[in-house]
């Protein structure tokens, strides 16, 4: 969509101010809806936020500069990315994508000439149990195949308006194969705020201490502790903030439970906002999930004309209301601060800390941000008691976790275990044979050979965020390691030196271990680099983003080794590669225009 | 100093993309030379004229690596000395001839044989005497292994001296403040 | 007034007030924690990581981590002092720092602070990146080159000269510094000399024009000095 014009433009930011509001803090939601409307940000779009919003033109360029799915040049009508989780790497993703540029007749990374199309990749799109995937003007496809692509590109080159795809390729499953303690209800009920209104927010903060419920997102910090903070803190305003943005590499459940529990996760922001006394709540939905909002925005309309939302809710004598803030593209998100200041309309930037989001959040507001699954298992809880929820688990780790199960299996989808259950017992039920490695809690996460199998899930063995990806002895766990070297790359949000520097040394010498360049010396300075970031970066992306080498340099040497050059040192680059440019102008290619590899003397 | 007579230390020295400073520096440690006669012997280096080296115990290299020539000059350094040495800005960190590494390689020889004032019979030169330069250039432990690094443009004569009579008498090297500088 | 209390850096007691950070009281009693983002006149950023230090077995940045009573930090330390020279020689690795041709040489934080961590070479593969000058201001040059992205004029800009003249822009290894200006440009923006943000470049990225090598080698800053007895370059420009 070349030149919009003028008064289009206006018309669209108008209709968004309308909408939104003129809040600084909403320039990036405001962007976001320009960025659908004409698949780029036009600068005259800039020119009239920054005249709206008060903020600078530098913040709004900055903004769009960090987010992947903003853009300052138009991108095709329509803008196409596959998903480049491992797990979709496994299922022939990069085929697909070659197989669809060539029908379109263009290079994959790029926007067609005539401007209808672009097609590249982008980060785990949270549908790797039915991969491989992509997103379609932001809208998720699924089960990609040969005749799928095929029909795309059809569809592409004769200018089907993407409501008349094809309704089944847009169809995302649940795949809920082992409900647990959580997931084998069903029902809302709003029971939990039944017993707000009835036994007041004191007794229920008690009942979810009792039950000992931590955070789901992966940290396990206590929940009514949390909580407890939040209320405490002095600032009269409080906010509750639910992180829907679900960006570990191989997780999905939270896909899951906005599609089937909604009414639940909201049920449970609610009962936090009457116990900490809130009335401002968000949902941070990830833009890859955008496909959710209009299912999620009828649940909050329901639920405020029930009087579960809005003035009076819930009879509590609080007003308290959700809105829905969207991601665009950033796996840093996850992280609360940096969730925080992307509800602020920032670049997602991680915050220091002290002082901590419970007592000065967004807006500089005490806020509570907690999981989807979180709010979910703290609406159960207020419901049927914290015994209930003890009633599962280990003694540390109480309730149940639900897995997002990917990878080589029979059954890929969504587990429900009580804490403490083993990697062997989940390998079984999700049919998972000849096994060599799981990676447990995503691309951060735990990488996992044959004799730790009979580890559990729990915060103190095996704590996850839900993440499981199965390899079996089939796989080149090099490739796993690329893919996620080049996600930590891609996703280091920039603000701290060994996560932003460190990043990029590290997967520039995993690429060359797996070019067959590297020397045993180059492994010492992985593990070097991987030392300072583990130590020294700012937030917790930095710090486990080298895990993965660390794990399998340490438990998978022979990925490594077998692709070591003999020599004891090589040189940083391709020395031969490095005189081309040299050859192409002076037209020569005789013997001393090449550079041999280094055979000794 | 250890008066007991022993071996003279093999040393050789090269300049890469470098400008000679750090040579000239070296021989500004002025009379401190007639100490060091004492105690090492030249092997190849632009001081004797001597062409090819032979086995060594200490390689200096100035200068970074930015074509093939200074590829394989730094290559037989690092095959025929013990304890090679990255002396000076440009071969520990590329230095001033890095510069060109902002700018493409066609954009730098252009510049010099085809768009710059004042020249004739403009080409970019494609003899094969010529040694075809790399498209950046970068400092030498980029390319091989470096036992140790002696910063500065040049590094002071007091700075080389405190290297080299520190290395020869086997002790760490530890320089005063005024002695290490990256300019 | 109530006693101050004290933590150890390095062993040696130092005292704090409470809120204080490890920095600011190290700083306060004389204590040199080599830093380049931090700057006393501005709230703690804690991105550039040089100030790392081990308090109580755990790697903390000092200009962020609230000081506690009868806390052990180490700050000398080999393993510290290892662990920080990786930290300069990744900031060297990803710009362009080439001292002998930069004016700001002798009197830079971030080599005054390598100098003083006694960093020798950069280690790591340079990145040799192609960035811009903008020599549009008239009173200025912004080498991006040497920016090592710890955003003190993007603080100074928005904080004291209420301005926000300047942004970090991009995320991750293509993080950079922009400029709040119709055209991008320095000097089509509404920064001026007198600027605060014009005088707390660490390094020589934001460099006043029309003085440079007015003070000859071997007297600069830190030419006879370490930082850790001079000070900071922003400190030494206001004196």
């Amino acid at each position: 969509m070349l030149n919009p014009s003028p008064s289009r433009i206006a018309a669209a930011v108008e209709r968004s101010l309308a909408r939104l509001g003129r809040d600084p803090s909403l320039v990036l939601q405001h962007l976001i809806a320009l960025q659908q409307t004409f698949s780029f940000v036009p600068p005259a779009g800039i020119d009239r936020l920054v005249a709206a919003l008060g903020v600078t033109r530098a913040q709004i360029l900055a903004a769009i500069d960090f987010y992947a799915f903003l853009h300052l040049a138009p991108r095709g009508d329509y803008d196409i990315l596959f998903s480049d989780n491992i797990t979709d790497r496994m299922l022939g993703n990069g085929r697909l994508m070659t197989q669809l540029c060539q029908l379109l007749g263009m290079s994959p990374g790029s926007t067609r000439a005539d401007g209808l199309v672009s097609v590249g990749l982008t980060s785990c799109t949270g549908m790797c149990d039915q991969a491989p995937a992509m997103l379609v003007n932001g809208l998720a496809l699924t089960r990609l195949d040969d005749a799928r692509i095929r029909r795309i590109a059809a569809l592409v080159d004769t200018r089907v308006p993407l409501p008349h795809w094809p309704q089944a390729f847009f169809a995302v499953s649940n795949n809920v194969h082992r409900p647990g303690l959580l997931l084998s209800d069903l029902e809302p009920r709003d029971a939990g705020l039944a017993a707000l209104r009835q036994q007041g927010p004191d007794a229920v903060l008690a009942e979810i201490e009792r039950a000992g419920l931590r955070g789901r997102g992966g940290a396990g910090f206590t929940t009514a502790l949390k909580w407890r903070f939040c209320r405490e803190a002095a600032h009269p305003e409080k906010v509750v903030v639910c992180n829907a943005d679900e960006g570990e590499p191989g997780t999905f459940k939270d896909r899951v439970l906005l599609t089937s529990y909604a009414d639940l996760v909201f049920e449970g922001m609610t009962l936090c906002a009457g116990i900490i006394g809130a009335r401002e709540g968000f949902l941070y939905l990830r833009g890859e999930y955008r496909y959710l909002l209009e299912h999620l925005e009828a649940v909050l309309q329901r639920r405020r004309e029930q009087g579960l939302l809005g003035q009076g809710m819930a009879d509590t004598g609080t007003d308290f209301d959700i809105r829905i803030h969207l991601g665009a593209g950033a796996y840093i998100c996850g992280e609360e601060s940096a969730l925080i200041e992307s509800l602020e309309g920032k670049r997602g930037v991680t915050r220091k800390r002290p002082p901590f989001p419970v007592t000065e959040g967004y807006l500089e507001r005490p806020t509570v941000v907690n999981n989807v699954e979180t709010f979910l298992a703290a609406a159960r809880i207020a419901e049927h008691g914290g015994y209930w929820f003890r009633s599962e688990g280990t003694d540390r780790s109480a309730g149940s976790k639900i897995l997002s199960v990917s990878g080589d299996c029979e059954r890929p989808g969504i587990y429900e275990y009580p804490f403490g259950t083993s990697i062997a017992r989940v390998l079984g039920d999700c049919g998972a044979q000849r096994t060599q490695a799981v990676q447990v809690s995503g691309a951060a996460g735990a990488t996992l050979g044959v004799d730790e199998f009979q580890r559990v899930l729990a915060f103190e063995d095996l704590p996850t965020a839900g993440s499981f990806m199965v390899f079996d002895d089939s796989r080149d766990l090099m490739e796993m390691v690329r893919n996620f070297a080049d996600f930590f790359v891609h996703e280091s949000c920039g603000f701290c030196t060994p996560c932003r520097v460190g990043g990029k040394l590290l997967r520039d010498l995993v690429e060359k271990v797996a070019a067959r360049k590297a020397s045993r010396h180059d492994l010492d300075e992985m593990r070097r680099i991987a030392d300072v970031m583990r130590r020294a970066s700012h937030c917790g992306l930095g710090h486990t983003a080298p895990n993965h080498v660390l794990n399998t340099l340490d438990k998978f040497p022979q990925i490594y080794a077998s692709r070591l050059a003999s020599a004891d040192h090589t040189p940083a680059f391709d020395l031969d590669a490095a005189l081309a440019e040299a050859r192409a102008l002076t037209g020569r290619d005789d013997v001393g225009a090449h550079i041999a590899a280094d055979v000794g003397c | 100093m250890d008066t007991r007579v022993r071996p003279k230390l093999r040393v050789a020295t090269t300049s890469l993309a470098g400008c000679f400073g750090c040579h000239m520096s070296l021989l500004d440690i002025d009379e401190r030379l007639i100490d060091l006669v004492e105690l090492v012997e030249l092997d190849r280096t632009p001081l004797t004229d001597i062409k090819t080296i032979g086995d060594c115990d200490l390689g200096l290299i100035e200068g970074g690596v930015g074509n093939a020539e200074n590829v394989e000059v730094l290559r037989t350094f690092r095959h025929h000395c013990k304890v090679l040495v990255a002396v000076g800005a440009c071969a520990v960190n590329g230095g001033i001839p890095a510069m060109r590494n902002s700018f493409a390689l066609s954009d730098c020889l252009e510049e010099a044989y085809i768009d710059g004032v004042g020249l004739y019979n403009q080409g970019i030169p494609n003899d094969p005497e010529l040694p075809l330069l790399l498209s950046q250039v970068h400092p030498i432990h980029e390319v091989v292994k470096v036992d140790y690094f002696l910063p500065g443009c040049p590094p002071s004569a007091d700075a080389i001296w405190t290297f080299l009579t520190e290395l020869l008498a086997g002790k760490p090297i530890g320089f005063p403040y005024t002695q290490i500088h990256y300019d | 007034m109530a006693e101050h209390s004290t933590f150890r850096l390095d062993g040696r007691p130092i005292p704090f007030a409470p809120g204080q950070t490890i920095m600011d009281a190290a700083l306060a009693a004389g204590a040199y924690i080599p830093h380049l983002c931090h700057h006393p006149e501005f709230a703690p950023h804690g991105s550039c990581r040089v100030c790392v230090v081990c308090a109580d077995g755990r790697e903390v940045s000092a200009c962020t981590a609230p000081a506690a009573k009868d806390m052990e930090v180490e700050s000398q330390s080999e393993s510290i002092r290892a662990l920080r020279v990786s930290i300069l020689q990744m900031l060297f690795v990803e710009g362009n720092h080439v001292c002998p041709a930069c004016e700001k040489s002798g009197a830079c934080q971030l080599q005054a602070v390598a100098y003083d961590c006694g960093m020798l070479e950069p280690h790591f593969t340079h990145f040799f990146p192609r960035r811009a000058v903008d020599a549009s201001h008239p009173d200025v040059i912004l080498d991006y080159n040497r920016c090592i992205l710890c955003e003190l004029c993007v603080r100074a800009s928005r904080d004291q000269d209420g301005k926000r003249v300047f942004a970090i822009s991009g995320r991750g290894i293509g993080s950079r510094l922009i400029v709040d200006s119709p055209t991008g440009r320095l000097g089509d923006s509404r920064f001026a000399i007198t600027d605060k943000a014009a005088h707390v470049c660490p390094v020589g990225a934001i460099l006043p024009r029309r003085g440079g090598y007015r003070v000859p080698i071997g007297e600069r800053l830190y030419d006879r000095a370490p930082i850790s007895r001079v000070g900071d370059v922003a400190a030494n420009e206001e004196a």
